[in-house]
């Protein structure tokens, strides 16, 4: 699947394109087909997001996984602190970016 | 032509079509000449006397080359007019009228508030260049 | 230490009000992202793996107590709690709001601090030695010259829109403490023949993919001279520096694309008609800045020696502190590597406490480390002790300085969008397979960078680890024989990559080499200088 992240023009946040917005979490994203052009130009210019890019990623039993480390390790947040990214409390959460 | 969006002159602009620098060697009458990312503004130097515009081009402003060359320009002695083209942008005017432009043709309009706001925003400079400004080290020591 | 006057705070506070204008226009959408990237960049602001991340300025490495209490308070108040000094001296903060971004450089314009020209295509915050002022072996204190440039490069009209980032390093010992030659303009205060003072040039250094030393142009520019022949080197850089390719855009490549000798012949030409230009600031403002970097009040008469009856104690002593040049004094390096940790980070309480000791016990004074360490230069060595123990309260005492534990690591993949492979993470583990072994092993600097980049010095590394991106996963290239000081040299890759595990099984087979064959008192770096790579690649691929 085709999946679409970028960050918070605010914040700097990391987000994934939930098909209706934008997501913190990228088990919220959705496959956008062709569309990441569109959507990107659009969202871009309503200033809801800043350097986004269109990326793969398989669906799989824990969710969506993108197909590269760095963007695997963008939707956890850095593997040496931990404590730092969205699933503190998951040990495992730096496996899943490996 | 884009237009000329701000002139810090008092002389009558010049209407000649600007060319080339290659083309400006031969053409002995020209009075306005075109310099691109790539020319050596050094060129022109031997031709100061009949130059009144110089345009520099900027392409991209991140090229920032025209910089060198409207400096170089000012440092020979032109007294022509200096005019930024191009991709010319509102937080580049004050660097841009330090070097030595005092013209302004910006390829996108900019917008008058911002352009004053531009030109205001530096109470001081460090340091010394051909235009009127007085380098802090100067205020410093007299 | 430096002071602000009147014009200098004038200048750093315009920055804040145009830098929140600058936001403010992006906010509104009358600022495209592509216009605004360039002016951001210019302010410290980069948009990283997971935010937006704020490089501060910390001038050739010198800050206050004042000052460094900020960061620190920076780091609670708009980030998560910690901060990374960085290998240009500098700080960084990992989770910034654009929206607080002038906020966060107001708060520094109020200890006379600022982030401006920490990236971009400019000229960037000017580096020195940590140990400037403070060490027996410099001919003066070469920060005053640093200040003198770094007023001259900021905001530099001409030179904003460079083909590429502009490095400066100002050293004045020839024990190279600043990686000075792999700069792109490595300048050294030296004396000449007729006993003045003027700076030996050395131009187009640089690490990034294509590694080169310095070589030296002009042996000897005057003091009264220093700002116009800088002036000189630049122009030329601006005017003919690659612009076609990023990867060839910095001066480096010119330099080597031209030759040394035409680099050098374009450059005193420009030099020449620059002298006719006035400028030059008067030497007088060189005096005005040097005296704001005299001696702090040393005591005299000090006892000289430590009572090293505490061995964890002696053992610090021996690793982290060096030579003052005042009796009773001595140079103190706080190793921000504690065993396992991540290089060159810091909390906002470590932060804060490393503020309150340098207060009591340095004159105020603190230094960054280019290898990601905190200096306090100025400690009396009857103070060691209860400086020592209030360190190691706070996890602060690793006595590791300059061995295998002390390791420059860029933050990679972790945290940095340009990475190809996590450094930390191989940091962490060299680190803790060979704690307790920095006495056997002695000095010896290890080095890693995650890309070609080389933000952590691979290249100079006496062992350098480059991570690269081998079809999706994270492989590591080895790298013997690099050096970044008065023996500057670059290290030769021994083969083929490892992965995370086999780099600290190549790693400790290198040392095993070493230690084989080592004669006498010879470092890591001398008996690979000696033996040569061959006996190295039979153990480690063998």
């Amino acid at each position: 699947m085709k999946i679409l992240t970028g960050n918070d023009l605010k914040s700097g946040a990391v987000t994934w394109w939930a098909g209706n917005g934008w997501s913190l979490h990228v088990e919220d994203a959705v496959d956008v087909g062709t569309d990441a052009e569109t959507i990107l130009a659009r969202e871009e210019a309503a200033r809801r997001v800043v350097s986004g890019y269109a990326i793969d990623a398989e669906k799989t039993a824990d969710g969506v996984r993108p197909a590269h480390i760095k963007d695997r390790i963008r939707a956890v947040g850095p593997t040496v602190r931990l404590d730092l990214s969205l699933k503190p409390a998951d040990p495992a959460a730096g496996n899943w970016v490996i | 032509m884009v237009e000329v969006q701000l002139r810090f002159r008092d002389d009558d602009a010049v209407a000649d079509p600007a060319v080339t620098v290659d083309a400006f060697g031969d053409q002995t009458n020209a009075a306005a000449v075109r310099i691109e990312p790539g020319d050596d503004a050094r060129d022109l130097l031997p031709h100061l006397e009949r130059i009144r515009l110089v345009e520099v081009n900027f392409p991209s402003f991140g090229d920032g080359r025209g910089y060198s060359a409207a400096r170089i320009l000012r440092e020979a002695g032109y007294t022509g007019e200096l005019r930024a083209v191009g991709d010319v942008a509102v937080d580049q005017l004050h660097a841009m009228r330090r070097c030595g432009f005092d013209a302004f043709a910006p390829e996108h309009p900019l917008d008058p508030a911002h352009t004053e706001r531009a030109f205001a925003t530096w109470p001081e400079v460090y340091q010394a260049t051909t235009d009127d400004r007085t380098p802090i080290w100067k205020l410093r020591h007299g | 230490m430096y002071k602000y006057d009147q014009y200098d705070q004038a200048m750093v506070d315009a920055r804040v009000a145009e830098f929140r204008d600058q936001v403010r226009r992006r906010l509104d959408g009358t600022l495209p992202e592509d216009k605004f990237r360039p002016l951001r960049l210019m302010n410290g602001l980069y948009l990283q793996l997971h935010a937006y991340m704020l490089r501060v300025a910390v001038p050739y490495g010198t800050l206050s107590s004042a000052q460094m209490r900020v960061l620190g308070d920076i780091a609670d108040k708009y980030d998560r709690g910690y901060g990374h000094f960085t290998t240009r001296q500098n700080i960084q903060y990992n989770w910034i709001k654009l929206e607080d971004a002038p906020d966060i450089l107001a708060d520094l314009a109020k200890v006379e601090m600022h982030a401006i020209q920490t990236s971009g295509n400019c000229i960037r915050n000017i580096s020195s030695d940590q140990y400037a002022g403070a060490t027996a072996d410099e001919l003066i204190d070469p920060r005053p010259y640093a200040e003198l440039l770094r007023q001259w490069s900021s905001f530099h009209p001409e030179f904003s829109y460079l083909p590429r980032k502009f490095k400066i390093a100002v050293i004045a010992s020839a024990t190279d403490r600043a990686a000075m030659r792999l700069h792109d303009i490595g300048i050294e205060i030296v004396r000449n023949e007729q006993g003045e003072i003027g700076a030996a040039f050395y131009v187009g250094g640089g690490m990034g993919r294509t590694p080169m030393i310095a070589p030296c142009i002009n042996a000897f520019v005057p003091l009264d001279q220093l700002i116009t022949y800088s002036e000189a080197c630049l122009r030329v850089y601006n005017r003919y520096g690659r612009r076609d390719n990023k990867y060839k855009a910095r001066i480096k490549i010119l330099v080597h694309e031209l030759g040394k000798d035409e680099y050098t012949r374009q450059v005193e030409a420009e030099f020449a008609h620059l002298l006719s230009q006035g400028i030059e600031p008067p030497l007088a403002e060189l005096e005005r800045i040097k005296v704001q970097f005299a001696d702090p009040a040393f005591e005299t008469g000090l006892p000289d020696s430590v009572d090293r009856s505490d061995p964890d104690f002696a053992v610090w002593v021996d690793r982290n502190t060096a030579a003052h040049r005042v009796p009773g004094y001595a140079i103190v390096t706080i190793s921000l590597k504690p065993v396992g940790g991540i290089p060159g980070d810091a909390t906002a309480d470590q932060i804060r406490l490393m503020a309150d000791l340098a207060k009591e016990y340095s004159f105020d004074e603190l230094r960054v480390t280019h290898a990601q360490n905190i200096v306090l230069p100025h400690v009396r060595k009857a103070d060691l002790y209860a400086l020592w123990t209030k360190l190691d309260e706070a996890g602060l005492s690793t006595a590791n300085l300059d061995t295998i534990g002390d390791i420059i690591a860029c933050p990679g993949l972790d945290y940095c969008s340009l990475a190809n492979a996590r450094s930390i993470p191989v940091a962490q583990k060299i680190s803790e397979r060979f704690a307790g072994r920095e006495a056997e092993i002695g000095e010896l600097k290890l080095k890693i960078s995650g890309c070609i980049n080389a933000c952590g010095h691979h290249h100079a590394g006496h062992i350098g680890i480059l991570g690269v991106d081998r079809k999706g996963t994270e492989n590591y290239q080895l790298l013997l024989g690099g050096s970044e000081g008065a023996d500057t040299s670059l290290g030769q890759i021994t083969g083929p990559g490892f992965d995370e595990d086999g780099i600290v099984g190549a790693i400790e087979k290198a040392t095993e080499v070493y230690l084989a064959n080592k004669q006498g008192e010879e470092r890591f770096l001398d008996t690979y200088r000696r033996v040569g790579m061959a006996p190295f690649k039979e153990a480690i691929y063998g």
